[in-house]
């Protein structure tokens, strides 16, 4: 099976063209969330498609070539870290736990940058844990 | 007027039925999971089906947007006519609101979201009027939403977390099937 | 209000569709097609979560149902089977009668609830006003799901992000093999030979 993939010229070449604008939709969903539907779960997941897609088409020796997989398994603990942090950092300056109202002089700001940086954490949570769950389910898999 | 009355929550019940039977019958642990991830699918449309307001629209506030004049009403308009001719020549068009949807509280009035941090203080004035239940937008709940939004997302990693133990099942007993690795099990009588 | 009639025609018809494919979902014996099934049944979903305005639930539910679980799914299916085994009868009597009490008495349930879109449910009148009308001016951000998600509810975030933390980490533990033994394992017969069917 692995073969016969690897020889699908159209879905290499289609992939090759898609894979950088599902990565900046990923994004664009991750910062765009405040304004439109999205946000880090769902951006999350797109980043974690788009590495599967990947995976899917080039094989799985190859991805682990274009991304160490280690960096996946650092993320997943770093976006936790990320979110509990702003907590924290949100009752170091006199707030309440996960208040961002104290994190800029304006409340409004301090949401706003409150709101981008634990989005970022779920992002980076979500995706890491995505692409370990799959990558775990292909390592499984006789090569 | 074709609305779905109780025929939402009547297949949600007729999917988690669908889900739970599938679950206690089937003895393939992956039909099994899917089962599982039908009666989830049928939690969430009970809620979302629970969250929708007649007439409401997404919960993410309009700016600019042509269909925001269209909605507004007079108590609206009154106010914010410094803003936009637009909304007072809509705003007239527009036929009266059902009476219902202006008792509902779930609406907001704001004529310029820009996502500034400090609003004018006519928006604040606004949305300060809007509290009072005078509706000109219909915002659907947005709290089922945000509950649902989150238990997807748990829901496939306990999903994954689950065909992981069925892997694991697979290399140690050699089958899926309930039935045969209760068999082959010695702790069983 | 003729768009509303329609958007109501759509729902029937749409959650009409879902429920018929639930059925079939459960009467293929198929593995692989009961899989690519619910992938359909999570796109209709996210069709549904749209029509009853739930967009970001919707953008959800097409990325993570139709997509990652569907492949998540069919990855289990390469390392089993694809079959699932004949002998045990379509419809059982034991299950189906509970399925039915069940299914009636929840149906008895919903007749005391608010119709579908009924402004005055009390679901609308607790804190949800509140969010809509504050969240403009507290927290800034047009997305009220966004808002709501991130700031009003952080900590319920936090302990979701959380679980989806533990629960990749149980997969890992659970599947992932050092790279250098990979391949050595001799369990592996049995799962080599299913993979070939199941991919061919």
């Amino acid at each position: 099976m692995k073969e016969s993939i690897h020889h699908q010229v159209i879905l290499r070449v289609v992939a090759k063209i898609l894979l950088p604008y599902i990565l900046l939709f990923a994004l664009y969903v991750q910062f765009h969330g405040d304004f439109s539907p999205g946000g880090g779960f769902q951006a999350g997941v797109i980043f974690a498609a788009g590495i599967i897609l990947y995976t899917l088409i080039f094989g799985i020796e190859q991805a682990y070539r274009a991304i160490d997989p280690r960096i996946f398994e650092v993320l997943l603990a770093l976006g936790v870290c990320l979110y509990a942090g702003v907590g924290v950092w949100a009752l170091v300056s006199g707030g309440n736990f996960l208040d961002y109202s104290v994190l800029a002089h304006d409340p409004v700001h301090g949401q706003h940058l409150g709101i981008l940086l634990i989005e970022l954490g779920v992002g980076l949570t979500v995706t890491a844990v995505m692409v370990s769950i799959f990558f775990a389910f292909v390592s499984r898999g006789g090569r | 007027m074709l609305s779905p009355g109780l025929y939402n929550y009547w297949i949600v019940v007729v999917l988690m039925m669908a889900g739970f039977y599938t679950l206690i019958s089937r003895g393939n642990l992956v039909k099994k999971l899917i089962g599982l991830n039908i009666f989830q699918v049928s939690v969430f449309m009970l809620y979302i089906s629970m969250g929708k307001v007649q007439g409401g629209v997404a919960p993410i506030l309009i700016g600019e947007m042509p269909a925001h004049g269209h909605a507004a009403t007079h108590a609206a308009h009154d106010i914010d006519s410094s803003h936009d001719l637009h909304h007072d020549v809509h705003a007239k068009e527009s036929p009266p609101r059902h009476p219902n949807e202006s008792e509902g509280v779930l609406s907001d009035v704001l004529p310029q979201i820009d996502a500034s941090p400090s609003l004018s203080p006519a928006a604040v004035q606004l949305a300060e009027l809007q509290k009072t239940g005078d509706a000109t937008i219909v915002y659907s709940n947005p709290l089922p939403h945000v509950l649902i939004l989150t238990a997807i997302v748990v829901g496939v990693a306990t999903t994954a977390l689950g065909l992981a133990l069925v892997v694991r099942i697979n290399e140690q007993y050699g089958t899926i099937e309930e039935d045969e690795i209760h068999v082959m099990d010695p702790e069983q009588p | 209000m003729r768009g509303r009639c329609l958007i109501g025609l759509v729902d029937i018809l749409l959650i009409t569709l879902l429920a018929a494919t639930a059925l079939v979902i459960i009467a293929v014996r198929d593995l692989f097609a009961a899989v690519m099934l619910a992938g359909i049944f999570s796109l209709i979903s996210a069709g549904l979560f749209t029509v009853m305005d739930a967009v970001d639930v919707a953008f959800t539910e097409a990325a993570v149902g139709a997509g990652i679980s569907t492949v998540l799914m069919l990855g289990t299916l390469m390392l089993t089977t694809s079959r699932e085994r004949r002998g045990t009868a379509r419809i059982q009597i034991l299950p189906l009668i509970v399925v039915t009490l069940t299914g009636a008495a929840l149906i008895y349930g919903t007749l005391d609830m608010p119709i579908y879109g009924d402004p005055q449910a009390p679901v609308h009148h607790h804190v949800a006003p509140e969010y809509i009308a504050d969240s403009p001016h507290e927290v800034g951000v047009p997305n009220i799901v966004t808002a709501v998600l991130a700031s009003y509810r952080g900590y319920d975030t936090l302990g979701e992000t959380t679980v989806v933390f533990i629960a990749g980490t149980g997969v890992l533990l659970l599947l992932k093999r050092p790279r250098r033994e990979a391949g050595a394992e001799p369990t592996k017969n049995t799962s080599g030979d299913q993979n070939q069917t199941a991919s061919g």
